[in-house]
């Protein structure tokens, strides 16, 4: 995607090159401190999503007896999922599989729309390294003080600084694990647990790696996850198209630059006066100069940077700015004739192309994205309380009784997502005069029995439905199965056969 | 092998020198401690493979340095299961069998347990489901007994047997071989005979001619009208259930020439609480009584 780049042909393809290195030493990147709209923006959605990962666990949610009273819980072992008002069962695990599938449309729609917003603002990556500069910064000091202070002595003052900063780094990497175990078992409990030993072993295993992991990743590695591990910046570029924002450097503007001395005219040049500063606030410590690339995680601090030199300097802001592919390439075909210089800035504007929001990309997106949140909805709408699932016997699949009657074997499961035990009266239709029976209750036979169902929980019975005697039946018969409630409702029927030797 | 590293004219980076029919590989480097991790890892699996189990052998393997080996775990897991289980199994073995079928807790633990056991030891020859094979292997999940259904009988016969000649106290029954003794003719009449009690006879005479054969050969075993004796394992002729098939040929066949099952002990090969759990299973197979 490196459009802005100058093909050079007149370069020599092959000049002789000392043979290269395949593998080098990483270049440590010195963010600099940069203040303006999208740093602000930034922070707020990093106080925003820590806020929300960090309080979530803590959040109650009554839900009775015998139920947790966590508003967010994926209770793994108790094999059950707890968001909020909704109680997902393991059989309903596509209501999860449709959140993801939400979350990722979503991205798309997002993406095609304002670019990488995903990577520069919301990717946990980002947030957790923006928070671990925030510290670097405090303690370390900007850009320069920390460059100093890595080349410098090896003094008190700088093991001082050093230990503080890794020591605060890993208290929060600690947090940051111990909250991601407090989703999947009760909040109080568990954070009681942790500090009096008392935890079982997976929770030490997932805080410690997650610890690991956070304090690795955003203290150490970095823009290197992006760069490297991240397969999101490989395939992104299917979302994107020449409509969708992204940060991009108007070289049309900005070029040719050069620096520039107060006083002297802008005429026949261009508004970059190269100072860097763009450079050198970039997280990921690339020039945004040279176009789009895999690196730009697209948070746009060179903007903003960028926008307080041109303040300073006098010229009009968005030299960088988030601009479509389709509008710089227009741009760039209307100031094709007119010098470098102020005048060019009139001619673009003139030839401005206003984004399209709507084309089928985007509609695409967002067409699916409301078909499966409607899909959602009706699924967690229509959601039963009871079900009912039917096994029939296939060996045997019928017995034949000594007085000639034939019998069927099925084994029910009663699922009672309710939180109390409720006893149902199970019917058979379609089978005249059918006994039922259940094992552990067969003094109770005869056209109804009651069946039990524990509270919260699946109740499997087996119930023998007997034909009468010298009954003309089909090899098959459709039978439905029909639970009905305490206060008489019927709760929910199933369907099965019964099955009859060939006559 | 790189041939030729050349400086790529479109985005002014380096070639490795590569070069796959014209296609050239950027050299984009990758940083250290990448290849660092690599060399971790191949070291970290060499210690491995030191430590552990792991180099295939003619004979065997090499059994790694530290001598570890997972039998000794799956050893403790299952003392631990089997010491889970005990007190159950203790219950099992001191509960009223009755008393099992009707606690619900014992029931189900009971089914449980029994329903691997029977897979492991029954089903051979009475079907994975209790339904019995063609050809003399009784179905179990009917209501017609031949030594009788009850849960104590159940149990009896688990641990006993059938004509085994091993067990003394094993179910005994003997059919003689009519064909040394009766015509073809009188064996073909009491067949129809046999056919009145559940109203499938043909031929009336036939019958009638058959009836004082039966009197005088089968009644003592099978009963007045064919209701079966449990006492001495005579199955019962007048209903819908016929071990050895219930076709006139099939009827004439077995009384020329009677096939008799046979069923091994279980006492002293299986735990007493697995024959209580079997003997329950069983009953609940759907013909208990």
């Amino acid at each position: 995607m490196r459009v802005d780049r100058k093909i050079d042909l007149a370069e020599p393809a092959a000049s002789p090159t000392p043979p290269a290195r395949l593998y080098a030493n990483r270049v440590k990147v010195y963010p600099a401190r940069v203040r303006g709209t999208f740093r602000t923006a930034k922070y707020a959605f990093l106080v925003f999503a820590l806020a929300v990962y960090y309080i979530l666990p803590w959040l109650r949610w009554p839900r009775g007896e015998g139920a947790p009273d966590q508003l967010i819980l994926l209770d793994f072992a108790g094999r059950r999922f707890y968001l909020g008002p909704i109680e997902i069962w393991p059989q309903e695990i596509y209501l999860v599989t449709g959140l993801l599938i939400l979350s990722a449309i979503g991205l798309f729609l997002v993406s095609s729309l304002f670019g990488r917003v995903w990577c520069g603002y919301a990717c946990p990556q980002t947030v957790w390294t923006d928070l671990f500069m925030w510290i670097e910064r405090r303690i370390e000091g900007d850009r320069n003080a920390r460059m100093k202070l890595d080349q410098g002595a090896r003094d008190a003052a700088y093991w001082r600084k050093k230990v503080a900063k890794h020591a605060i780094w890993l208290l929060i990497a600690f947090l940051t694990g111990g909250s991601f175990v407090l989703y999947v078992q009760d909040a109080p409990t568990a954070v009681r647990d942790i500090f009096t030993g008392e935890a079982g072993a997976w929770t030490y295993t997932f805080v410690g790696l997650l610890t690991f992991t956070t304090y690795t990743l955003a203290g150490w590695a970095r823009e290197q996850v992006c760069t490297y591990m991240c397969p999101w910046p490989r395939f992104q570029a299917a979302m994107l198209d020449e409509q969708s924002l992204i940060v991009t450097y108007r070289a049309w503007r900005g070029e040719p630059r050069g620096k520039h001395k107060q006083g002297e005219p802008w005429e026949g040049r261009g508004d970059c006066i190269d100072c860097r500063q763009c450079v050198h606030v970039c997280p990921t410590g690339i020039d945004i100069r040279d176009g789009q690339q895999l690196e730009c995680i697209g948070c746009g601090l060179c903007i903003d940077a960028c926008n307080a030199v041109m303040d300073k300097i006098g010229r009009p802001r968005g030299l960088i700015a988030l601009d479509t592919l389709a509008n710089t390439q227009a741009c760039e075909r209307a100031v094709a004739n007119t010098p470098p210089g102020p005048a060019r800035i009139p001619v673009a504007e003139a030839a401005h192309q206003r984004m399209k929001i709507i084309r089928p990309r985007t509609m695409i997106y967002a067409g699916v994205l409301s078909l499966v949140g409607a899909a959602m909805l009706l699924a967690v709408a229509t959601r039963s309380v009871t079900e009912l699932s039917v096994l029939r016997d296939r060996a045997p699949v019928y017995v034949v009784l000594s007085d000639g009657a034939v019998r069927n074997a099925y084994t029910l499961k009663i699922v009672n997502k309710t939180h109390e035990a409720r006893v149902f009266t199970l019917h058979l239709d379609g089978l005249a005069g059918a006994t039922l029976a259940a094992i552990g209750a067969e003094d109770v036979a005869g056209p109804t029995i009651p069946l039990a169902a524990r509270p919260d929980g699946v109740e499997s019975h087996r119930v023998y439905v007997t034909a009468p005697a010298g009954a003309a039946l089909p090899e098959s018969t459709t039978v439905t199965f029909r639970l009905v409630d305490a206060s008489g409702r019927e709760a929910t029927r199933t369907e099965s056969v019964f099955l009859a030797p060939r006559r | 092998m790189p041939t030729k590293i050349e400086k790529d004219a479109l985005t002014g980076k380096l070639t490795t020198g590569h070069e796959w029919d014209g296609i050239k590989e950027l050299n984009t480097p990758l940083p250290k401690w990448w290849l660092y991790l690599l060399y971790a890892t191949v070291i970290w699996s060499a210690v491995w493979a030191l430590l552990f189990p792991s180099f295939p052998g003619l004979t065997g393997h090499f059994g790694g340095v530290l001598g570890w080996t997972k039998r000794e775990d799956i050893a403790q897991e299952m003392r631990r299961v089997a010491e889970a289980r005990a007190p159950m199994f203790e219950r099992i073995r001191s509960t009223d069998l009755e008393d099992i079928r009707r606690d619900p807790v014992l029931l189900q633990f009971a089914r449980a347990g029994a329903r691997q056991a029977f897979a492991d030891n029954c089903a051979p020859c009475h079907g994975s489901g209790g339904e019995g094979r063609p050809g003399g292997f009784p179905a179990l999940v009917d209501d017609d007994w031949i030594w009788g259904g009850t849960l104590e009988e159940i149990a009896f016969t688990i641990r006993h047997g059938i004509r085994n000649g091993v067990d003394d106290e094993a179910r005994q029954s003997q059919m003689p071989a009519y064909a040394q003794t009766l015509s073809r003719r009188e064996i073909e009449d009491v067949a129809e005979y046999v056919l009145s009690f559940s109203g499938r006879s043909t031929n009336a005479e036939a019958a009638k001619r058959g009836e004082t054969t039966y009197a005088e050969n089968c009644v003592a075993c099978h009963g007045e009208r064919g209701e079966g004796v449990r006492a001495v394992g005579g199955p019962a002729l007048n209903d819908a259930i016929w071990l050895y098939g219930g076709t006139k040929e099939q009827i004439v066949a077995q009384i020329a020439n009677p096939r008799m099952g046979v069923m091994p002990p279980w006492q002293g090969r299986l735990d007493e609480a697995i024959i209580r759990m079997l003997a329950v299973y069983v009953h609940t197979l759907g013909g208990g009584e």
